[in-house]
C-alpha cells in the first residue's frame, strides 16, 4: 500500500511537470510561429516586448484577458462557454499516455517518466482526440452564426474523415509491436530500430492526418478567413478565442510527441549506452526526455514550415484526398506490412512496397496523361 | 507486464489540473474585460450587413452521409485492432482472413465512392 502511495505521488508530480511543459511550449509556439513566419517572409517579427520579443506570449496573454468577453445575444450561452473549454480540456488530457522518458530510480523507488502506463495506451490518445471534435462543433453551433456553423461542420466532417486513415496507419505499428501500450511501442524501437525505417508510408499517412486533425494549413478550412471570416470562432473573443488558438498549439505539440513515440523511437537517441556508462541510468533517462521534447519541437517546426509553403486545399479536394487517397493507401500499407512480418524481412518488404507503389502511380499517371492528349 | 486498474489513477490528477486551469481562466476572463452592450453589437456578425434569420437552418445532406459512413468504417477499423495486436500469433491464417475482410471492406468502399458520396458539385 505504501509503495502504491509513493508511486502515485511520483506520478502526480510527473503529470504536473508534463502539464507545465505543455502549457509553456504552447505559449512559446505562438511566439515562434510569428518569428518563423517573419523569417520565411524576410521580416523581423515581434521584437518590442523584451529582448528579441521573448515576452510577447506574456503580452498576448494579458491583452487577451483584458479584452471584452463577448457573448452574442441569440447564442446558447452555456454551450457557447462550454465549446472552448471542451476543446482545451481534450487538448490537455492527451499527454497522459506519452512516455516522456525511461524509468528513473530515486531513493530506492523506480518509476517511469510517464503519466499513466496502461495497456490501452494509444487508444486513449485516439479516444480523446476524437472528443476534440465536440469542442469545435458545440462552439460553432452555439454561436448561432451561419459562418460559425459552416466552419464547425467542415471541421467535424474533416476530422472524422481523416481519423479513419489515421486509425488504419496505426494498425501497422500495432502489428510490429503486438501491444497497444505506448511504453512497449517505444521499447521495441530502442537502439535505433525506429519504426520510420519500417513504416515510411505509414508515417506519411499519419503526418498528413495529424495536419488535418490539428486544423493546420493546408487543411485549415474550418477557419479559412477568405471564405468564412473566422470559421467556427467567428463570434469568440477574449480568452475563449484564446482557448481555441491555445488548444491548437497544444495539439500540435502533443501530436509531435505522439509521432515521435510511434515512429521516431520516443525517448531513444544515439549513444544511450555511452551516456548510461558515463553518468548512470538516471542522467540517461533525463537526456531521453530532452530527446523526446526535441523531436516533438522539430515536428512543431515542420507544422509551421508547411504553413508557409503549401496553400490551402479546396473542400472537395480535401475530402477526396482523405477518402479516396489515404484510406486505400493505408489498407495497402497494412497488407504489405503483414506480408513483410510473416516473411521475416519487414524492412526489405516495406521499401519494396513503397517502390512498387511509386512505380504503379507513375505508370498510371503516364497512361492517364496519354489518354488526355489523345 | 502486469497492468493494474490503479494505473489509471494519475489521470484524475491531470483531469483536476486541467479543469482547475480552465475554470480559473474562464472566471478571470469574465471578470477582467469591460462590459458594453448594445442591440447592434450583440447581433451575430455577418460582415456588417443586417443578419436575416439565424443559423438553425438545414445544411447539405452530404455532411450527414460522411458522418454515417465514418461510423461504419470506423467500426470496421476497430475490428482490426485486436487482430493487429495478435498478428504474430495468428500468422498466415490471420493474414489470409484479414485479406478477405479487407476485400469486403474495399468492395463496400468502392461502391460508396461510385455512388457519388464525394461529388460535392453537380
Amino acid at each position: 500500500m505504501e509503495l502504491i502511495t509513493t508511486v502515485f505521488i511520483a506520478k502526480a508530480i510527473i503529470v504536473g511537470v508534463v502539464f507545465a511543459i505543455t502549457l509553456g511550449v504552447a505559449a512559446y509556439s505562438t511566439y515562434f510561429e510569428r518569428k518563423i513566419a517573419a523569417f520565411m517572409q524576410d521580416r523581423i517579427g515581434p521584437d518590442r516586448a523584451g529582448p528579441f520579443g521573448i515576452l510577447q506570449p506574456l503580452a498576448d496573454a494579458v491583452k487577451m484577458f483584458m479584452k471584452e468577453d463577448f457573448i452574442p445575444a441569440n447564442s446558447n450561452k452555456w454551450l457557447f462557454i462550454a465549446g472552448p473549454c471542451l476543446s482545451m480540456l481534450t487538448a490537455l488530457m492527451t499527454s497522459a499516455v506519452v512516455p516522456f522518458g525511461d524509468s528513473v530510480t530515486i531513493g530506492g523507488a523506480t518509476f517511469d517518466l510517464q503519466g499513466i502506463d496502461v495497456n490501452i495506451g494509444i487508444l486513449w490518445v485516439f479516444g480523446i482526440v476524437s472528443l476534440g471534435v465536440y469542442g469545435i462543433m458545440i462552439g460553432g453551433w452555439a454561436s448561432n452564426n451561419k459562418f460559425a456553423l459552416l466552419g464547425a461542420i467542415r471541421a467535424a466532417s474533416q476530422n472524422i474523415s481523416y481519423e479513419l486513415a489515421m486509425g488504419m496507419a496505426i494498425i501497422t505499428i500495432l502489428m510490429i509491436t503486438g501491444s497497444l501500450s505506448t511504453k512497449e511501442i517505444v521499447e521495441v524501437q530502442q537502439n535505433g530500430h525506429w519504426n520510420i525505417f519500417y513504416q515510411p508510408l505509414g508515417f506519411i499517412i499519419f503526418i498528413i492526418c495529424a495536419f488535418a486533425e490539428c486544423n493546420r494549413t493546408p487543411f485549415d478550412l474550418p477557419e479559412c478567413e477568405t471564405e468564412l471570416i473566422g470559421g467556427y470562432h467567428t463570434e469568440y473573443s477574449s480568452m475563449k478565442l484564446g482557448f481555441y488558438l491555445f488548444a491548437e498549439y497544444i495539439n500540435m505539440f502533443i501530436s509531435g510527441a505522439v509521432m515521435a513515440t510511434l515512429y521516431f523511437g520516443g525517448y531513444d537517441y544515439p549513444g544511450v549506452d555511452f551516456v548510461t556508462q558515463q553518468f548512470g541510468s538516471n542522467v540517461a533517462s533525463f537526456v531521453g526526455v530532452g530527446a523526446l521534447i526535441g523531436k516533438s519541437l522539430g515536428f512543431v517546426f515542420v507544422f509551421m514550415w508547411v504553413r508557409w509553403t503549401i496553400p490551402r486545399f479546396r473542400y472537395d479536394q480535401l475530402m477526396n484526398l482523405g477518402w479516396t487517397g489515404l484510406i486505400p493507401l493505408a489498407m495497402y500499407n497494412v497488407v504489405v506490412t503483414g506480408f513483410g512480418i510473416l516473411v521475416g524481412k519487414p524492412f526489405m518488404v516495406s521499401i519494396a512496397g513503397l517502390v512498387l507503389l511509386i512505380a504503379a502511380l507513375f505508370v498510371y499517371d503516364q497512361l492517364l496523361v496519354k489518354k488526355k492528349i489523345a | 507486464m502486469n497492468y493494474q486498474p490503479q494505473d489509471f489513477l494519475p489521470i484524475f490528477v491531470q483531469l483536476a489540473a486541467a479543469l482547475a486551469f480552465i475554470v480559473l481562466v474562464m472566471v478571470l476572463t469574465h471578470a477582467l474585460g469591460p462590459k458594453r452592450h448594445s442591440a447592434k453589437k450583440d447581433d451575430s456578425f455577418e460582415c456588417g450587413i443586417e443578419s436575416i434569420g439565424d443559423a438553425r437552418t438545414p445544411i447539405s445532406v452530404k455532411y450527414f452521409l460522411v458522418a454515417i459512413l465514418f461510423v461504419l468504417f470506423d467500426l470496421e477499423i476497430v475490428f482490426m485492432y485486436p487482430w493487429a495486436v495478435n498478428f504474430k500469433q495468428l500468422a498466415w491464417n490471420g493474414f489470409y482472413e484479414m485479406i478477405v475482410f479487407m476485400g469486403l471492406l474495399l468492395a463496400g468502399f468502392i461502391y460508396v465512392i461510385k455512388k457519388g458520396i464525394l461529388t460535392w458539385e453537380k
